[in-house]
């Protein structure tokens, strides 16, 4: 590529924030222009299904930092503005209202957005998504205690909106088409454990359910169910998923498959153009280089490094091993690894103590772990495949000996072999 | 509030006024100190904000918990006055505390 001096970046979210962050801090001195929708200056969206939404988080401190520092490292932040066209030929992002701008290198952070419900009714008051610090001030004054909530969806926002709602004594009922929850994103057995969580917290589930309409004339009311089940409901909150915000690149004729699709520099198929974060699908090194696009704030931030070392012409960093974390009530569920193809699981502790961990295996090979209450559990592992090793089944299953033992045999026995 | 002083791996001195309240990992990364990643945003879910409290310190920051010491055994370089910067709370009792900053949080 040649020379480049001026970068844009579209999507003022974790991994726009740090893409603009890293390009100064490994010094590049040229124009960093990064556009956001949004009113707000970069922030973390994880607190916004757990301490924003409780009230125990101000907005300011959810910020990944504050608005003036951009003015400091010279960076133009321009907020509440849209890209609305890419022109690759000219190389020039044009804006709502009409203004363009030139760049060397683009970088599309654009996230993505929630699915809503495709439902009669759906446009009602008290009918919500989450994905937006303005999305949870916009539920907030419905959200109080003794208000029946219905939580459409039991992924982990919607489990997290759960345990927050719960703590905070709404009345919560949770509606989920499978027939566990979490069924996307973790195995039977810990979906079963984080059931009997809620469950014990007085949430009521109804699972195989089917929402075929939202009920009420200004507000909702309630959701009916296929089955004609009514559930009352004063707030209505989506947690179904997202779509990767892939427009600016479809219309600009980037390829596109689940995301935008770049190799494992993150440049998409033209390559003066980046895309990382929730829109973008790259390789997993640790996964055979299998093309995987990741929701987590680790990929985020991973994608923002990898593209800002890129452009700066360095090496980017090694790849980690993608991580992931939820916290419901007093449980902090850490995640290291992708489970997808796992063929068999190994508890380590006891689920009754609420302090375990579960291990996915494909084959021989240790590929993921859960860890509730359990960090070295998650960050052994995480090391552990980030170096392509493994430990053996049986003596995983021995909780007896701590992990930071096991961990350190595991890389002695490798570095013996070397 | 509380005047701190991070000195990164290189010896360069970041003194910063932190507000009682945020944490001193905070207080690092809203003013861009190099050195604090702070991946999950202050969550203990990450180990990247490993910290060495300045020995003359330890008193009055006290002890990791049990979930950070898990966390802790596994970063890099531990020393016995190493924390997690996310779990240590801004008082005016912290007023001139010193923290170094590892080589790497990776
Ligand atoms: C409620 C919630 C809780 C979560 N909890 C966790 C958690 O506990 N752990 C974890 O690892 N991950 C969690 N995540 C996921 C994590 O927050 C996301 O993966 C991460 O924010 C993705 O960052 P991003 O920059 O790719 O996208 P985003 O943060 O979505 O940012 C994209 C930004 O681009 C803007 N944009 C899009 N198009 C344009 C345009 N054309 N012009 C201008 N601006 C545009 C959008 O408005 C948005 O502000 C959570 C997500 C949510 C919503
Ligand atoms: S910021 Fe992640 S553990 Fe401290």
């Amino acid at each position: 590529m040649d020379e480049i001096r001026r970068v844009i970046i579209i999507g003022a979210g974790q991994a726009g924030g740090e893409t603009a962050q890293r390009l100064r801090q490994g010094g590049f001195t040229g124009e960093i222009t990064l556009i956001g929708e949004e009113p707000h200056a970069p922030y973390q969206r994880p607190p916004l299904s757990k301490q924003y939404l409780s009230g125990e988080l101000p907005m300011e401190r959810v910020l990944l930092r504050p608005p003036e520092v951009y003015t400091h490292e010279n960076i133009a932040w321009l907020k509440s503005t849209r890209a609305v066209w890419i022109d690759r030929t000219n190389r020039r992002v044009r804006l709502e209202g009409g203004r363009e701008l030139s760049y060397d290198a683009l970088v599309l952070a654009t996230g993505a957005r929630p699915r809503k419900l495709p439902l009669a009714g759906a446009d009602l008051a008290g009918v919500h998504v989450l994905r937006t610090a303005g999305d949870v001030d916009a539920m907030r004054a419905a959200f109080v205690p003794g208000a029946k909530l219905v939580v459409v969806g039991a992924g982990y926002i919607g489990l997290e909106v759960t345990a927050v709602a719960r703590k905070l004594g709404l009345d919560v009922t949770v509606v989920e088409s499978a027939v566990r929850p979490l069924a996307r994103v973790t195995s039977p057995e810990m979906a079963g454990f984080f059931l009997d969580e809620h469950t014990s917290k007085g949430v009521r589930f109804v699972l195989g359910g089917q929402c075929a309409l939202i009920k009420g004339v200004d507000r909702v009311r309630g959701v009916g169910l296929d089955d004609g089940q009514e559930v009352a409901a004063d707030i209505v909150i989506a947690g179904i998923g997202v779509t990767p915000d892939v427009a600016l690149a479809q219309h600009s004729g980037l390829t596109i498959g689940n995301g935008i699709v770049t190799d494992r520099q993150c440049r998409t198929s033209d390559p003066a153009i980046f895309a990382i974060g929730d829109c973008a699908s790259r390789p997993m090194v640790h996964y055979d280089n299998r093309v995987e696009r990741l929701e987590s704030v680790h990929n985020a931030i991973e994608g923002a490094k990898i593209a800002a070392a890129t452009i700066l012409g360095q090496a980017p960093p090694a790849e980690e091993t993608p991580w992931f974390w939820s916290d419901q009530y007093d449980l902090k569920l850490q995640i290291a690894g992708l489970f997808g193809g796992y063929d068999h699981t190994v508890l380590r502790g006891s689920m009754a103590d609420r302090a375990f961990a579960m291990f996915y295996y494909k084959g021989e090979r240790l590929i993921a772990v859960d860890a509730i209450n359990k960090p070295a559990e998650f960050l052994g592992t995480k090391m552990l495949i980030a170096k392509g090793l493994s430990i053996a089944p049986d003596i995983l299953a021995d909780a007896s000996r701590p992990m930071k033992e096991l961990v350190a045999e595991a890389q002695k026995t490798a570095s013996q072999k070397t | 509030m509380a005047k701190i002083t991070y000195i990164e791996a290189s010896g360069k001195e970041h003194v910063i006024d932190a507000p009682n309240g945020q944490t001193v990992m905070e207080a690092a990364v809203k003013h861009a100190v190099p050195g604090i990643d702070a991946d999950c945003g202050g969550a203990c879910a990450c180990a990247t904000c490993h910290v060495y409290v300045d020995p003359d310190w330890l008193g009055k920051t006290g002890e990791p918990g049990s979930m950070e010491q898990s966390m802790l055994d596994f970063a890099n370089d531990v020393e016995t006055n190493s924390r997690l910067s996310c779990q240590i709370k801004v008082s005016d009792a912290l007023d001139g505390l010193v923290v170094r900053l590892p080589k790497s949080q990776h």
